[in-house]
């Protein structure tokens, strides 16, 4: 339901569980990169706007300007139940970025086809869908994939290693399409 | 009339015509489908557009984002879920609507008013052009920083309630784009390490904060699958009932045109204004909120012209507005044709082409969506959880590609952990982007404008840049009053549903 009195609330964006963490990180952060500004960026010379080192400057002064006030606003509003859940949210999702890296690992070792459909139906599988119709789908997708963006596009994706065990004709036919 | 057809000599290719195709109809279909917005295709398909000329490149992208809105608006009206994030006011009348057992109507006004907005965008600015190339060339080095730094601002005030957070998240966009060797090759932010000498790559970045945060994203959460009711009856014939709200259509696409144009603003400010006059001028403001057709006319017809608009400053200026047309400027570097003043004067022909390419979208759409809403509302039965794996394959794609780097995927993964944690607090990522756009052009343009300047008022002594200034502290000032105002009418924290609005997660 809209509790929205004002046509203004409507347009608004409020905070979320986890809100004051993000904000502590970010202010950590920011002045993190301002202490080591000295020794990242050289001022050269007199003409203050030219300099490289100028925008580094502006850039992390109002990170810092601008994370300390919201660090404050948050503080400042009250606690919205929920908040270590939403942190463990975010923890858990680091291993789908694992996942993500070990498919990239995967494609230059065992090639882009039978990489795609490997992870395809691996994750598939640990989505708790382990249906046919969910497989079939999974593999049919991977396959559209490499067709579309490898053999059709052209797209740069180095063949796999283990195409190098094929016979020559297999191999370079592999290599281009696959 | 001449550049007019050249622009249509430009089009009649074989390759065109099926990019315009793909483009539009994949849009509607990626629109449709709740979590996967145009900004998670277009970060996707962007490397694989490098490899086509910059008209099919562009026409594809193009398609994919003057077409999404037309998708969104179904699930927003059928499930009470925007397509995209731009459908979240379309919810607040499409659904009571659908309620009330009235959803052919709804999706016959919205798409209507879609079509309206969208034409009524694109006429606008084939009028226009002619003006804007004689404009375009006295935007010189101080103006196109001075336009840049208002984006910048606009960015950041149009993020109401989050001013804070969207200020800390530009300024980081600006120091992303520091990082690296300066003009002088010297290493700057860099931290002796070798991979960040190149610095950050735009593409990397943009793939990694929306596409694979919104893989991250569905992965990790619950299990959801849409089910939408089938429409009977012809969604042709409940068009008609458009003519009767054509001046609020017209309005609403006036409003999408003028707030499309400004840099940094978009569709939001547009539907909130077009929003509002229609609420005004309706006999029945009450309904507004609980089914009310002008509402959602005013929301649908706004977010339809900005598409068109957004390529203003894009194409007249090299400016981005917003994320999507950030990217798509991406396309123009990679191709040599460099977006500003000379783009206008001596590629007219080209920019025609890509509002005739826009206008025949809006057609091609339409008459998709008259034959196909019900294969849409089958399409989009897709499980979350499923989707996400669909588009992290999709993503490594975009990234892999790109140069075959792990450390790209490396860096884009961890900027998708990052666009998660801000889509899970709702936090915006667009002024990441334009901080890292806008930042990158305000430190050429300002170096290169500071060679001719001795005072702070040099800056400002040529009229344009003048304008420029002026509308800067204008819009702090407006901010300013704007708060004093709300301060004193403002809801309790208890009142306040802080899950009113998850307009960042798609």
């Amino acid at each position: 339901m809209i509790k929205a009195k004002t046509l203004q609330d409507l347009f608004k964006r409020y905070r979320r569980p986890g809100d004051l963490v993000f904000a502590i990180v970010f202010l950590v952060f920011s002045i993190a990169m301002a202490a080591s500004l000295g020794s990242q960026v050289k001022w050269t010379s007199s003409k203050i706007f030219s300099e490289p080192a100028f925008w580094p400057y502006v850039s992390v002064i109002c990170m810092l300007v601008f994370s300390a006030l919201h660090l404050v606003s948050s503080l400042a509003s009250p606690v919205i139940a929920g908040r270590w859940r939403e942190v463990g949210f975010w923890i858990r999702s680091v291993e789908f970025a694992v996942w993500f890296m070990v498919y990239v690992l995967m494609v230059p070792r065992l090639g882009y086809l039978p990489s795609t459909i490997i992870f395809a139906l691996a994750l598939t599988s640990r989505l708790g869908y382990r249906q046919a119709k969910y497989l079939g789908a999974a593999t049919l997708f991977a396959i559209g994939v490499v067709l579309v963006f490898k053999t059709f596009l052209q797209v740069k994706v180095p063949g796999g290693q283990i195409y190098e065990y094929l016979p020559t004709a297999a191999r370079s036919f592999m290599l281009t399409y696959f | 009339m001449d550049t007019i057809l050249s622009g249509v000599e430009l089009l009649m290719r074989w390759d065109v015509m099926a990019a315009l195709l793909i483009g539009s109809i994949g849009g509607v279909i990626i629109g449709a489908i709740p979590g996967v917005g145009a900004a998670v295709a277009i970060a996707i398909l962007l490397p694989a557009t490098f490899s086509l000329d910059p008209i099919v490149g562009l026409t594809i992208l193009l398609g994919i984002y003057g077409s999404s809105m037309y998708g969104g608006a179904l699930p927003a009206i059928l499930i009470n879920t925007p397509g995209t994030a731009v459908n979240a006011l379309t919810t607040y009348d499409g659904y009571p609507m659908t309620k009330r057992g009235e959803a052919r109507r709804a999706l016959a006004l919205a798409y209507g008013a879609s079509f309206w907005g969208g034409v009524f965008g694109i006429l606008c600015l084939i009028l226009l052009s002619p003006l804007l190339a004689l404009i375009a060339p006295h935007f010189g080095s101080r103006e196109i920083f001075l336009a840049a730094l208002l984006g910048i601002i606009l960015v950041v005030l149009a993020h109401r309630g989050q001013v804070f957070a969207a200020g800390m998240l530009a300024a980081f966009g600006i120091l992303l784009h520091t990082v690296g060797l300066d003009v002088k090759y010297n290493q700057r932010m860099t931290f002796d390490q070798s991979w960040l000498t190149g610095g950050f790559n735009l593409i990397v970045v943009v793939l990694g904060l929306f596409a694979l945060s919104q893989a991250f994203l569905l992965l990790t959460d619950k299990d959801n699958t849409p089910e939408p009711q089938p429409i009977t009856g012809s969604i042709l014939s409940g068009m008609k009932e458009l003519w009767v709200y054509r001046k609020v259509a017209t309005a609403a696409g006036s409003f999408g045109v003028l707030m499309g144009m400004v840099p940094g603003v978009g569709e939001f400010t547009a539907q909130f204004l077009s929003y509002t006059y229609a609420r005004k001028q309706s006999k029945t403001p009450e309904l507004f909120g609980d089914g009310a057709p002008e509402g959602l006319i005013a929301s649908e017809a706004a977010n339809n012209a900005v598409p068109a608009a957004a390529m203003i400053p894009l194409l007249a200026l090299g400016i981005p507005g917003e994320a999507l047309t950030a990217m798509m400027l991406s396309v123009f570097y990679v191709h040599n044709v460099i977006p500003g003043p000379q783009l206008f004067q001596n590629q007219l022909d080209f920019v025609y082409a890509l509002y005739i390419a826009m206008l025949l979208l809006n057609v091609i759409v339409m008459v998709f969506l008259i034959f196909s809403t019900n294969l849409l509302t089958k399409i989009i039965q897709v499980p979350t959880r499923f989707l996400g794996m669909i588009i992290l394959i999709l993503s490594f794609v975009g990234v892999y590609s790109l140069r075959n780097s792990v450390v790209d995927c490396v860096i884009a993964s961890a900027f998708g952990l990052l666009g998660l944690v801000l889509k899970r607090l709702n936090l915006p990522l667009v002024p990441i982007i334009l901080g890292m756009v806008l930042g990158g052009i305000m430190e050429v343009k300002l170096r290169s404008s500071m060679v001719r300047v001795k005072t702070p008022l040099d800056f400002v002594e040529r009229p344009i840049a003048a304008i420029l200034a002026l509308m800067i502290l204008l819009v702090i000032a407006m901010h300013i009053r704007t708060l004093v105002k709300e301060h004193k009418t403002r809801l309790a924290e208890a009142d306040i549903d802080h899950d009113l609005h998850d307009t960042q997660q798609r």
